[in-house]
């Protein structure tokens, strides 16, 4: 597999943009119910704080302050962009599918219909050392999600 | 009388290191001879783990296929030759560094070198306490009131086992400093090293900043105060003529796989008079000589610190990888490695956004050098290198303290031996130079 299909495009450009980071520029909405989670990978320090705002069972916001590679820090952006406006449940069910495909060691397929832009991290699973810079975000929203359901 | 000491007659005979040499060497080491992502493997992460030679491979086959058996026990002919050659390699090992025969303790690895030192430290205490064992024992066991000294460098492996020591004993643990070019604050050692301090433990080179420590200035320091001095010498023993006897230090260790050996074998070195009254740090077979249901007796050392059964094909297949550095000749390995690590650092500090750590181009550095990329995460770097076959280690390096001093979380570090070529740190370089471009920086 070649450097451009693990650093597609999409993960390259959301690295730079950084969707929904900056949690104290970002206060979360009133009268939200809201979780936050720190994930720390010990290997290379990469880290997310990450925190979801949820109104009425919908995510109304996912705001997170981190630091890492490229692939991390692209998987938060994404992440972020995706996640406003799903219902939790919708959420959820993504997170797992994601889950599902990069533990796959490249044997599922990501569906572009449930995952979205979070598909392009597809080639991410074939890089077991990798893998978890892809989910450390992922991890943190479905923490974070617990505690403000 | 003038007495030349180094470099020995053989060595003065050879002439300095090539590419031409290098590359017979390389023939050495099938590993070494491999596509990776479509490319020749350039292999820059010695300092992590280093390659094994044939001769390496071969004696630990040769072991399983003609004398495996335990040692130490048992009459027959398998075990009397298995005994014969894990003892040669015990002396093998020795002469290497310098030390005598029963100063030299088999461990796993460096880091449980260390920690044994650290326990078999506060066992004393736990003796001394008890009135059992060598009235020595009451002067080396540490309590509230005693220092424990390392510096801001080291590897966690040389760092936690002390500041577990100083926890279980109620001593204080206090570092040394380094400064921004990856020097230790040796004015600030003379006084962080005082009446108080119990052990002084430092890296001989730094495993991140390639940094060489002043041992004789240090050693000095330690001893005005009274200090034992604990040397971790994984970076330095593979890669320079190590004597611990001319260094003066009491404790020694070093790891086999960064030296051309298998992994699961590691090396103690500790004064004899040290060891021969310092408690055990593990107990059970092998190390005792009466037991009873109540209590044992233990063995002198080096036995009395290795119980169970031992790294035996290890031990030899580490013996073999000392041969290799020894006919190669150190001080050959060493100045062909600084070689490499000087073409590294000054070809890192022409690229653009490329911050290396420790000593500047033209000091004195073993043959590695870390570095930040602005703008680029270590494992995007090392990701990068990799599809172009270039292998280097990226992360912390087992040194968060000193990334923090240094205000970084990661960064990339290639590191070179003997079977590295100028071609490779070039290949390595050009790569380098294309990161920044890549991840748009």
């Amino acid at each position: 597999m070649s450097l451009d299909q693990l650093y597609q495009q999409i993960i390259l450009d959301h690295s730079k943009a950084r969707h929904g980071s900056g949690l104290a520029e970002t206060p979360a909405p009133e009268g939200a119910s809201t979780g936050q989670s720190h994930q720390l990978n010990p290997v290379c320090g990469d880290e997310v704080t990450l925190r979801v705002a949820v109104n009425h069972g919908t995510v109304a916001q996912l705001a997170w302050d981190g630091a890492g590679c490229s692939i991390s820090m692209a998987s938060a952006s994404v992440l972020s962009e995706m996640a406003e406006g799903m219902s939790v449940e919708e959420l959820r069910s993504v997170i797992e599918s994601f889950r599902e495909v990069l533990r796959s060691r490249g044997k599922v397929h990501a569906d572009p219909e449930v995952l979205g832009d979070a598909a392009a991290f597809e080639g991410v699973a074939r890089y077991a050392a990798r893998v978890k810079c892809a989910m450390i975000s992922w991890v943190a929203a479905e923490d974070a999600l617990n505690q403000a359901a | 009388m003038a007495v030349v000491t180094t470099p020995t007659t053989l060595e003065r005979a050879l002439p300095a290191m090539d590419n031409a040499e290098v590359l017979r060497i390389r023939n050495d080491f099938p590993v070494l001879d491999q596509l990776v992502n479509g490319r020749p493997l350039v292999y820059l992460d010695s300092g992590a783990t280093s390659q094994n030679p044939l001769s390496v491979i071969e004696a630990e086959q040769e072991f399983y296929e003609q004398r495996n058996a335990a040692v130490h026990r048992g009459a027959h002919h398998l075990a009397v030759e298995a005994t014969e050659v894990f003892e040669d390699a015990r002396q093998t090992v020795a002469d290497f560094v310098g030390a005598d025969y029963a100063e030299i303790v088999w461990t796993s690895n460096a880091t449980e070198g260390l920690n044994l030192i650290s326990y078999a430290l506060s066992n004393a205490g736990l003796w001394a306490a008890q009135g059992r064992g060598d009235a020595r024992l009451r002067e080396l066991g540490l309590g509230p009131g005693d220092e424990i000294v390392v510096t801001e460098m080291e590897h966690h492996a040389n760092l936690i086992p002390w500041q577990e020591l100083a926890y279980r004993t109620g001593a204080v643990l206090r570092y040394i400093p380094v400064d921004d070019s990856g020097k230790l604050h040796l004015d600030q050692a003379a006084e962080i090293v005082g009446e108080r301090t119990r052990l002084l433990a430092f890296t001989h080179a730094s495993n991140v900043l390639g940094t060489i420590n002043p041992v004789a200035e240090l050693v000095a320091i330690a001893r005005r105060a009274g200090a034992l001095v604990v040397l971790d010498a994984c970076q330095s023993a593979p890669h320079l003529s190590l004597n611990v006897k001319q260094l003066d230090v009491d404790f020694a260790v070093f790891s086999g796989h960064k030296m051309l050996g298998p992994t699961g074998i590691g090396v103690l070195y500790g004064k004899q008079e040290l060891l021969d009254v310092l408690p055990p740090y593990q107990t059970g077979g092998s190390m005792i000589t009466t037991v009873t249901m109540e209590r044992a007796e233990y063995l002198a050392a080096p036995q009395r610190f290795e119980a169970g059964t031992q790294k035996i094909s290890q031990a030899v297949a580490l013996a073999a990888a000392v041969n290799y550095l020894t006919e190669t000749g150190l001080d050959r390995v060493h100045r062909w490695e600084s070689e490499l690590g000087q073409r590294m650092v000054a070809g890192l500090e022409a690229i653009d956004g490329i911050r290396v750590l420790g000593p500047a181009a033209g000091q004195d550095r073993i043959g590695l050098a870390a570095f930040d990329v602005a703008g680029v995460h270590a494992h995007d770097v090392g990701q990068f290198l990799d599809a172009r076959g270039i292998a280097v280690r990226v992360g912390h390096h087992c040194a968060q303290p000193l990334h923090r001093r240094l205000g970084l979380t990661a960064t990339t570090r290639a590191s070179a031996y003997l079977y590295n070529t100028t071609d490779d740190v070039d290949e390595f370089l050009d790569a380098v130079s294309g990161v920044r471009a890549y991840f748009r920086a």
